[in-house]
């Protein structure tokens, strides 16, 4: 414990690096790669593609980091993304018999019941956890159950189909030749950067996850927090649910099965801390992409599609082992 | 004396060219209590870990009862008669006393299933012959933390331990409970076993201790009989400078009350707690653990919901309803657990400085780091936080200079009332000092300290006044011309 000299501040320094720029170095490195198997992996076309894959999983994850980050887990949001899907689908429907009366509704009003229903789910979870103490895992993990359930219930088990050009734009549309998941995807993660790195709010998340009652002691209202990062996570939930449906053309009632699983993922590959406190978005939006990248290298490879799960599984672990030898080095 | 338990000659260890212990010496025979002092980097916890296989040595000699041995693994250590009880327990709560004194080697019977019977009966004739009151057959999840030691210390038996290592025992203890573990402590003594006590705690040390050795800097200095020893002449050898004085105390009480205190109840069981606090005073506030002392503090902060009673603070009545309204009101509480409550350990010391005054470092929700910043380096020259930066990780810091980042943290929300429970509960007697300091300079600059304290020369060395209290109610109030450790003793028990 004592403090460290200066011969082994290079070490330390060298640690540092790591943890900040792995993830980083790993995906230039998976790129590189790829560049040199595929000369179609560097197209113009390719890329857009990457990106727009890595978009509604890189969304989840987001909201998700703010979860993680403040000692929490959302397994509910794959369901979410269903029922946020199926309930502003129907507002933007204008098949006659899967809609609500009076639908196709103006596109605002679609895509704002979306995240509502969202927020409404992670605010559910929320009091659960931060006010009557259910762990995070049970209270998501029945929010999982209960959105799907719904969801089926909403829309009668059938997709919702015929939505509306203006909402199928979000998921379609571009603008000056980026594709709208893309453009949403970075304006989301612009913001949770802004939020975290640099907003009274950010360093709550980051005091509650690292030492609640320390938290708590400071002043900080410690439920009101963790409340928030699950109705985060949530209108997350609801704005990639939409962005699903608007690409497909209809709001699927299975879609957006085992989600979560990748959202956790692109936060682990991160760097981000399961236990909390510790973790960047920037990580997380690296492991998003990070993931996507080798789905796609592996596509572009004609890898079978069940090979991919297999790689995915490896990556997790190999990051999170990276990850615990570095912070044993250090 | 006969001829040594553990001896150990010229003991180096270095680590990445740097040396954490040149010249290690220490000499503990059967049949005594040997303290090993000194302060935070001292040197003592790499002479431990290697004593105890968890590290390598670089050079150097140990030898048990006269025979060179090197022990390459824990395991090993155990083997030849060496237990360490840490300073932080880690029992499996979810078990039995006898399964967690047997864990990883279970009495088995036919089939390999456990034998229970035997493993109980051996457990509670172990315990029985150590003269604790526990039943090993109760969870121990269900004990004392006091009662966790003991545990411990009869586990350590269980492997035929000849040298008992304690580090930092009590720092978790109360007064009454401390001194059931000295009373285990004295029986291993009689039953010819060797104990290296570690603690800060001078009074310990010359309650309990036979001989010491201090550590200064990586290096030997000295052993002695603690007979031959002054209080002051052992400070000297661990500071490596001589004393001023122990307890630095200029402050002069005022008569002007900043907070009144009346009928308070607390936690369900603290009852009708009544007392003011003047405008640069010390309040000390006494009494055994489970006394209701640290229950005010949660209460006076916020943390615990109203049971009725008045709180005035500087003019005004309070409702204090949570932290937040406490610390606008003007209080700032040190709290005992300082890694549990006190600090972020996953931060660093910049954020954790700022953490309660995150609203006044930003504006519109969004924080201004270069007044993060310029916070952060004003505590850390105020306070003499040794760290090459501010954005270095306080998991890395020594017991002091985390709790002054504590005390910067609090000293930020510019308090006009401290809540200090425990301040120097596992900080070196350097440290100490300092942190006394502090506690002196903030009550002479119109401040008022109320300071929660188990030891009890700390209580007396500090404070203008003391409150004792007995389970939950004040039992007396001492001014400081008639302290004395038997007036505060007879009224907390």
């Amino acid at each position: 414990m004592n403090t460290r000299p200066a011969s082994i501040n290079f070490q330390g320094a060298a640690a540092e690096y790591g943890r900040k720029y792995g993830i980083l170095i790993a995906l230039l490195l998976v790129c590189a790669v790829l560049s040199f198997l595929s000369e179609f992996f560097l197209t113009q076309r390719n890329i857009l593609n990457v990106l727009r894959q890595a978009s509604i999983n890189g969304i989840l994850a987001i909201g998700m980091t703010f979860v993680i980050l403040a000692r929490g887990i959302d397994l509910s949001v794959g369901s979410v993304v269903a029922l946020a899907g199926v309930v502003s689908a129907s507002l933007a429907t204008t098949a006659a018999t899967a809609g609500v009366a009076g639908a196709p509704y103006p596109v605002l009003i679609a895509l704002m019941a979306g995240i509502a229903v969202g927020m409404a789910a992670g605010w559910i979870c929320g009091v659960l956890v931060a006010y009557f103490n259910v762990p995070a895992f049970v209270a998501t993990l029945g929010m999982l159950s209960a959105a799907r359930g719904l969801t089926l219930l909403y829309a009668g088990g059938r997709p919702i189909p015929s939505l509306t050009p203006e909402y199928r734009f979000i998921g379609t549309g571009d603008i000056l030749g980026i594709p709208m998941p893309i453009i949403l995807f970075a304006l989301v993660f612009v913001m949770a950067y802004i939020v975290l790195s640099s907003t009274r709010f950010g360093r709550h998340v980051y005091a509650v996850g690292g030492n609640p009652h320390a938290a708590r002691v400071s002043g900080i209202n410690v439920k009101r927090v963790r409340l928030a990062v699950y109705i985060i996570s949530g209108a997350l939930a609801g704005l990639a649910g939409m962005i699903l449906a608007a690409r497909t053309g209809s709001a699927l009632t299975q879609a957006g099965i085992a989600y979560e699983l990748d959202a956790i993922a692109a936060v682990v590959i991160g760097g981000t801390s399961l236990s909390g406190g510790v973790g960047r978005v920037t990580g997380t939006l690296i492991g998003a992409l990070l993931i996507s990248v080798v789905n796609n290298g592996l596509d572009l490879m004609g890898v079978e599609s069940y090979y991919q799960q297999v790689i995915k599984g490896v990556l997790i672990v190999g990051a999170v082992m990276l990850d615990q030898a570095r912070h044993k080095h250090a | 004396m006969g001829q040594p338990l553990l001896d150990v000659r010229g003991l180096t260890k270095s680590f990445a060219g740097v040396a954490a212990l040149s010249d290690g010496q220490f000499t503990l025979y059967p049949g005594s209590v040997h303290a090993l002092c000194g302060g935070n980097g001292a040197g003592k916890s790499t002479f431990l870990t290697i004593v105890m296989g968890i590290q390598k040595r670089d050079g150097g000699t140990i030898r048990m009862r006269g025979k060179e041995v090197d022990f390459s693994r824990p395991s090993d250590a155990l083997e030849a008669g060496i237990s360490i009880i840490e300073q932080e327990l880690s029992p499996v709560p979810a078990m039995t006393v006898a399964e967690n004194i047997f864990l990883g080697r279970e009495p088995v019977g036919l089939f390999g299933r456990v034998d229970f019977r035997k493993m109980n009966g051996d457990a509670q004739r172990l315990l029985d012959d150590l003269h604790f009151k526990i039943s090993a057959r109760s969870m121990m999840m269900d004990l004392t933390v006091a009662e966790l030691q003991l545990v411990e210390i009869a586990k350590a038996l269980s492997y035929n331990a000849e040298v008992i290592i304690m580090d930092e025992p009590t720092s978790a203890l109360g007064e009454a409970q401390a001194d059931e573990l000295f009373a285990a402590v004295a029986r291993l003594k009689e039953q010819g076993k060797g104990v290296i006590y570690v603690s800060h705690r001078l009074s310990e040390i010359f309650g309990i201790a036979d001989t010491y050795t201090v550590f200064r800097d990586g290096r030997y200095i000295q052993s002695g009989a603690i007979a031959d020893v002054s209080r002051d002449r052992l400070i000297e050898m661990i500071v490596g400078r001589p004393l001023t004085e122990e307890f630095a105390k200029d402050n002069i009480p005022t008569t002007e009350p900043v907070l009144a205190v009346s009928g308070l109840n607390a936690a369900g069981w603290v009852k009708d707690i009544s007392f003011t606090l003047h405008r640069g005073e010390i309040l000390g506030l006494y009494g055994l653990m489970g006394s209701g002392r640290s229950e005010i503090f949660e209460r006076l902060f916020g943390l615990s919901p109203d049971e009725g009673g008045e709180i005035v603070a500087f003019g005004k009545a309070l409702a204090l309803r949570n932290p937040k309204e406490a610390i606008s009101a003007g209080f700032a509480f040190v709290t005992e657990d300082r890694k549990g409550s006190g600090l972020n350990l996953m931060a660093d010391i910049r954020d954790n400085i700022c953490m309660a005054r995150l609203q006044e470092l930003s504006s519109a929700g969004l924080m201004r780091s270069r007044r993060e910043a310029s916070a952060a380096k004003q505590m850390i020259e105020a306070f003499g936080i040794k760290a090459p930066n501010d954005k270095l990780d306080v998991s890395g810091l020594s017991g002091g200079n985390q709790q002054k980042v504590v005390l910067g943290k609090w000293y930020l929300t510019q308090p006009g009332i401290l809540l200090l429970d425990e301040p120097t509960r596992g900080v070196d007697v350097g440290a100490k000092r300092e942190i006394y300091r502090v506690m002196s300079e903030f009550a002479q600059g119109g401040g008022a300290v109320i300071m929660i304290s188990s030891e009890v020369d700390e209580i007396l060395g500090m404070s203008d006044r003391v409150i004792v209290l007995q389970d939950g109610r004040i039992s007396g109030e001492v001014a400081r011309a008639e302290l004395s450790a038997a007036a505060l003793l007879h009224l907390a028990a």
